[in-house]
């Protein structure tokens, strides 16, 4: 039986929960508000809340001084890109991992996990001339690479987490109906995961999305994403706080939009396994 | 079967539109700044006039500088123009970094360029980068917050003068603090307001066998007047304050004086972003009693051609139009004087109509004040007056700065972070084999 809850307890739960999540989102709030205001009212002390007379000059502004289809088209690419092809690969090495481990599977796990933990400019050079030596500065394909790389040990662990969960008598009794690898793989496995999987995406998708160490420094003009576009507008020596904002609402907007509609599926995929 | 050929035609098309509109086409690396971003709307007179493309990568400034490093140190070939500042010019001109300028045309009048920036963008002699533009710093005043004071402001104050000037204006109550410097951690942040002030008290970075000498009694002065001034006149949380925050605090109306970058002038003297535009003053930076160096920087935003590009003559073509007298006469036509890009020509400054721009003059008497060569008393073994023209310097600077802002904020003593200075400096020095 469920345990009863009080229509006060209820309240004060609701409550404290808006407030924590008003909470958490007021910079992006605050964020798009600021994108309205002009540059003055964007620094007055103290601050303006609502009270300013709204303006989409800012906006304008971006959209006449950049390109902003380009560099969403990039971010899309690199950040879809990547995701996918870390998915591909890593669908097959978790589930070795997680249904035939071997001795070393534990020490591989936390192996991968390492390269995690090297500062990302520790490694800019060795990167910086294999990149000029292929060919591929500002190189979209070069992008959804690196950046896979990076998220693979992620996407690896979170996968690995996922198909624990899933038992292996399950896989075994298709085994014994005669499933190839493939077929385990594909039909057994990936449904049963799909929640795992579909969060495992989501979240690698808005890290590649939001990845600004990498992408701007190996691309400048063809292949630069948002994060590029971002950094563009802000200045130490001037005050452009509206016109950043409204380039970093537009640049967050997308990600926004897509994380409010997968809401359901990044919820279930992250407490996947917690309640049986 | 019809459909193929749509294809066809189709991409025959493509190659041939491709293929017309493969001018050719120059990347340019820059600083999100007012005078580059009006360039950047400018760029379109300079494609009509040459038929050359320009595309722009803007990053901040501190990206870009990391940026535009890895590219040149390895040869990236990403840039085929580069802004740099005074900070990189001499350096990586020295290691053949950079295209020397040494051909422009007759028509561009390399000569007309004020001397102080020369000599700052160059090495031996010759120059690798055109100034866009320049600053130096000067004291910035709220004049009816003087005249209230009962006090009048000196073309060229004392930091004695200064302080007592702050003392008299600084009204807690009405939230007005005397003065307003900058004291955030960073070589190009607090790091450079402390160094020129350093200058101004007679101390130096290095001796002439480059010893730091921030155990030498002028640095604990200058430190010590800081931050005394600071805690007693000076904002809140100064600590963490760099040029945006003092910025937004004096138009505000919340300084009596910032001494910063002279471009801020054109900023705090627009009626559209500044609540004190029409009560603004300009004066020269401070110096100590008895010091004849004063506590002014020299900067300039300049472009350079990273050596390496396949198009080295529209890049110079386009750096010719850039820094030009004629593109100064077009943004002045368009957007009035008070917007040309300031500190770069000797015509600038006799042209009539820019001489009636209130902050024209102290500009140009602020750069001249400055001497890249021999910024402070004593002489020292290196180019640069808000910093050191030699590789190693960000780096220690950088570190040097954040243990100033620690005692800025109280968190250890003045002398304590002198000490660690002078033991960062030491021993960063040791291992670059000075």
């Amino acid at each position: 039986m469920a345990r009863s809850v009080t229509t006060q307890r209820k309240i004060l739960n609701t409550a404290a929960a808006w407030a924590i999540g008003l909470l958490i989102f007021f910079p992006i709030l605050w964020t798009i508000l600021t994108s309205f205001k002009t540059e003055a009212e964007a620094i007055a002390s103290p601050p303006i809340f609502l009270n300013f007379d709204w303006t989409l000059e800012n906006y304008a502004i971006v959209q006449e001084r950049s390109n902003y289809m380009r560099f969403l088209w990039n971010s899309v690419i690199i950040a879809g890109g990547s995701t996918v092809l870390g998915i591909i690969i890593a669908v097959p090495a978790a589930w070795s991992m997680a249904f035939v481990p071997s001795k070393r599977t534990k020490d591989i796990l936390m192996w991968m996990l390492s390269t995690k933990m090297l500062p990302a400019v520790g490694v800019l050079y060795p990167i910086y001339l294999l990149c000029i030596q292929l060919g591929v500065l500002d190189n979209r394909l070069a992008m959804v690479v690196i950046l896979m790389l990076i998220n693979l040990p992620i996407i690896v662990w979170m996968l690995y987490t996922y198909f624990r969960e899933i038992p292996g008598e399950i896989l075994e009794a298709a085994r014994m109906d005669g499933a190839t690898l493939k077929e385990e793989l594909l039909y057994i496995l990936t449904p049963m995961a799909v929640p795992g999987i579909a969060s495992t995406l989501l979240l690698n998708f808005i890290l590649a999305w939001n990845e600004a160490f990498w992408t701007l420094n190996l691309t400048s003009v063809d292949a630069a994403p948002l994060t590029a576009f971002i950094a563009s507008y802000s200045s130490p020596e001037g005050l452009f706080f509206a016109k950043l904002s409204a380039a970093s609402t537009m640049a967050i907007a997308p990600i926004l939009i897509l994380g409010w509609f997968s809401q359901k599926q990044l919820v279930r995929g992250l407490t996947f396994g917690a309640v049986k | 079967m019809n459909l193929k050929n749509a294809l066809r035609a189709a991409t025959a098309l493509a190659l041939v539109t491709g293929s017309a509109a493969t001018a050719e086409t120059i990347t340019i690396a820059t600083v999100n700044n007012g005078d580059m971003i009006r360039m950047q709307g400018y760029t379109d007179k300079f494609t009509e006039a040459t038929g050359i493309d320009v595309e722009w990568v803007t990053l901040e400034e501190n990206v870009l500088r990391q940026r535009v490093t890895t590219d040149i140190t390895t040869k990236g070939g990403q840039f085929d123009i580069m802004t740099i500042g005074m900070y990189e010019t001499p350096i990586w001109g020295a290691n053949g970094w950079l295209v020397p300028l040494d051909d422009l045309s007759e028509e561009y009048d390399v000569d007309d360029i004020l001397p102080a920036m020369r000599s700052g963008l160059s090495h031996d002699g010759t120059l690798y980068a055109a100034p866009f533009y320049g600053e130096s710093s000067m004291v910035m005043y709220r004049t009816d917050l003087m005249e209230k004071a009962g006090l009048e402001m000196p073309e060229a104050p004392t930091w004695e003068f200064i302080r007592e000037a702050a003392a008299a204006m600084t009204d807690r109550e009405n939230d007005i603090n005397g003065i307003c410097l900058r004291g955030k951690a960073g070589w190009g942040e607090g790091g450079a307001f402390i160094t020129v002030t350093a200058n101004s008290f007679g101390a130096r970075w290095f001796d002439e066998d480059w010893n730091a000498q921030f155990d030498q009694p002028e640095w604990a002065n200058a430190l010590n007047f800081y931050v005394d001034l600071m805690n007693n006149y000076g904002p809140p949380g100064y600590a963490t304050n760099g040029f945006n925050e003092n910025l937004s605090l004096f138009q505000q109306g919340k300084c009596g004086m910032w001494i910063d970058a002279t471009v801020a002038a054109s900023f705090v003297t627009n009626p559209n972003d500044s609540t004190v535009a029409d009560s603004v003053g300009f004066a020269l930076a401070p110096n100590a009693e008895g010091v004849d160096k004063k506590a002014n920087w020299l900067w300039a935003w300049a472009l350079a051609i990273p050596a390496g590009t396949q198009k080295e003559d529209a890049a110079k073509q386009f750096i010719e139009w850039a820094t030009s007298k004629e593109y100064i006469q077009l943004v002045a036509e368009n957007e009035g004087w008070a917007n040309v890009p300031p500190g770069a020509r000797t015509s600038l400054y006799e042209t009539p109509e820019y001489q009636e721009v209130p902050f024209a003059k102290m500009t140009l008497d602020s750069i001249n004040a400055a001497d890249p060569t021999n910024p402070t008393v004593d002489p020292v073994p290196y180019v640069g007056i808000q910093f050191v023209a030699i590789p190693e310097f960000a780096g220690i600077a950088t570190e040097v700065s954040q243990e100033f802002s620690a005692a800025y904020a109280g968190q250890q003593t003045v002398e304590e972070a002198l000490e660690k200075a002078q033991a960062i400096t030491t021993e960063a020095m040791e291992a670059a084999g000075y």
